[in-house]
């Protein structure tokens, strides 16, 4: 009788067994003696230490996140006003535009933002002088760019919801505006710009096509160098390099969702 | 003095303007403004200068030379790869969109049927591997379906197959990859959309003797049209342009539009080429993208 249910649950755990097994591969193959991935020589933590004896790769780690810190910065802020102005405003002039301009990064296609941001760039050395060179700052403002998008879908989707009567009980205690918001509406949707900086976070650590058009020499970040060394091939220390991110973004995971849950049964408690 | 700093006071109307000039300045600049150029650039001639382009307006005998290079395009016509690239790169968004939703339906259905409790693990279960790189779960593949790779170990110690199989560098690894990379973007629109729906038309359609499955395609099918276009058209249009799915897990005879255009742009160095197919690829992207932006943009209009 219960048909769609049971094959939906089904498919669930056949779904994340597809989701799950590539990346449990990838940590097992991380501990392996031999260089032949597939080949199995017994257990080994050798791999990690080349890892971090790649200075090219540990250099890399450490501008990506410096790029990445900075684009999640810059796509919060431009999120959160791009947020307010969809669902607070009302109708102005250019809503219908902004609409458009926050939609369209969101399934554009890395190449076509990759080469277009480049040749926006060579246009503008020419004509203004700036950027003088292509590097980390020019690939921050195309991470910003199109992380903004993603923050600003996840920001709105939490000022839709927004009771709006605190705000206006403020105000009609003599708040101006943006004093309401500061203390209103900025600590209730908190946990939504935690996520909208982290999700930014992560895209910017993430992207190789567009950092490769717009980036400049000397200037690789991780995900160019990792494409570079997986292009020749498979190497053990990516698996470890892989085994180290899943941890950390499991752990941060685990601790965000640990910490959301005991916000909501204090609340339960204190209700 | 007041007065000027009346003006500049938060939350004023020019507070207001600011909020919505910013984000929009920077987005015109960034991201609409460059469309624009590839577009001038794509009637520009390739030249082995810096910037590798001939100029579009020039300055000569006191005239201002207006100079429109038609070649690009008509060299994309005259070569067949261009046009199974695009073509090739379409069946191939189509398939895995396909694919996705086929596997993607049941995960969002299961989900949404789930406890409140369990509801948000689930969530988090399909979201997390997409948190963590996603150039290396690419890779993951390669030494899964390598000749001597995981999954042939495992079906060969099984018995199931006696040779190994070719399955890396071929369409089906390109496949799988996507289909891998991308089932998080449908599931979650998916979810969003079923977990809404009131279980009463459900329950009247049982009392009326209605089987399972009948109320399923007569019902909840036909309620999630919206959240099915959304995930469709995360999935659809940015596979158009993938590159780096069939660059690591494809074949040299798996031609996509996203390989063609990475190489005329940089082995070959010919930037107007790349122009004019990143625009060839903009426009067949026009629809599925304004249908993505109509709908978002009911997404955003809705329950205010």
């Amino acid at each position: 009788m219960k048909t769609p249910v049971r094959f939906s649950a089904w498919m669930f755990w056949v779904g994340m067994a597809f989701l799950y097994l590539p990346m449990l591969s990838l940590i097992i193959y991380s501990f392996n003696e031999s260089r032949l991935v597939t080949v199995w020589a017994g257990w080994s933590t050798k791999w990690y230490g080349e890892l971090f004896r790649d200075e090219g790769l540990m250099s890399a780690v450490w501008r990506s996140l410096e790029v990445a810190f900075w684009s999640a910065n810059a796509a919060v802020l431009l999120g959160v006003m791009a947020s307010v102005a969809l669902t607070r405003f009302g109708n102005f002039r250019g809503r219908s535009m902004l609409h458009s301009l926050v939609a369209a990064p969101l399934v554009m296609p890395d190449v076509i933002i990759g080469l277009s941001l480049l040749l926006l760039f060579v246009s503008m050395t020419d004509v203004i002088g700036w950027p003088q060179q292509r590097g980390l700052l020019t690939i921050w403002v195309a991470h910003a760019t199109f992380c903004t998008a993603y923050a600003t879908v996840v920001i709105s989707s939490r000022l839709k919801e927004l009771d709006r009567s605190y705000l206006e009980a403020a105000m009609d205690l003599g708040a101006t505006p943006l004093k309401a918001f500061i203390q209103v509406t900025l600590p209730i949707i908190m946990p939504a710009l935690v996520s909208a900086w982290l999700l930014s976070f992560t895209l910017s650590l993430d992207d190789v096509v567009i950092a490769s058009f717009v980036s400049g020499p000397g200037a690789t970040t991780l995900p160019i160098e990792v494409f570079s060394s997986v292009r020749l091939g498979v190497s053990p220390k990516i698996n470890a390099l892989a085994t180290i991110i899943i941890l950390i973004v499991s752990l941060v995971t685990l601790a965000v969702w640990w910490l959301s849950r005991r916000k909501l049964q204090r609340e339960k408690l204190a209700k | 003095m007041n007065k000027l700093f009346e003006r500049f006071k938060p939350g004023s109307e020019h507070g207001k303007k600011w909020v919505i000039a910013l984000p929009t300045l920077w987005l015109v600049l960034f991201f609409a403004l460059p469309f624009l150029i590839v577009l001038k650039i794509a009637f520009a001639e390739a030249e082995i200068a810096i910037p590798p382009y001939s100029a579009l307006l020039s300055m000569a005998d006191q005239a201002f030379d207006l100079h429109v290079y038609f070649g690009n395009f008509i060299f994309l016509t005259e070569d067949d790869l261009y046009l199974a690239a695009y073509l090739n790169s379409l069946k191939m968004a189509a398939i895995s969109t396909f694919f996705c939703l086929l596997i993607g339906y049941p995960m969002a259905y299961y989900i949404a049927r789930a406890k409140q409790t369990t509801q948000s693990i689930l969530l988090l279960l399909i979201l997390l591997p997409s948190w963590t790189s996603f150039l290396i779960r690419i890779y993951a593949w390669i030494g899964i379906l390598k000749s001597n790779g995981v999954l042939n170990n495992v079906l060969l110690w099984t018995g199931v197959i006696n040779e190994p199989l070719a399955i890396l560098n071929t369409n089906v690894a390109v496949y799988i990859g996507i289909v891998y990379a991308y089932l998080p973007f449908m599931v979650l629109p998916l979810y969003a959309n079923l977990v809404k729906h009131d279980h009463s038309f459900i329950e009247a359609s049982q009392d009326l003797g209605a089987r399972r499955l009948q109320s399923f395609w007569h019902i909840t099918f036909p309620l999630s049209r919206n959240g099915i276009v959304a995930g469709s058209m995360l999935v659809f249009i940015p596979v158009v342009g993938e590159y780096v799915i069939p660059e690591l897990l494809g074949g040299t005879n798996s031609i996509v539009i996203g390989k063609v255009l990475w190489q005329e742009f940089f082995n070959n160095r010919d930037w107007p080429l790349a122009s004019s197919l990143a625009l060839i690829m903009l426009l067949l992207l026009m629809v599925p993208i304004h249908f993505f932006r109509k709908h978002q943009e009911k997404e955003w209009e809705g329950n205010q």
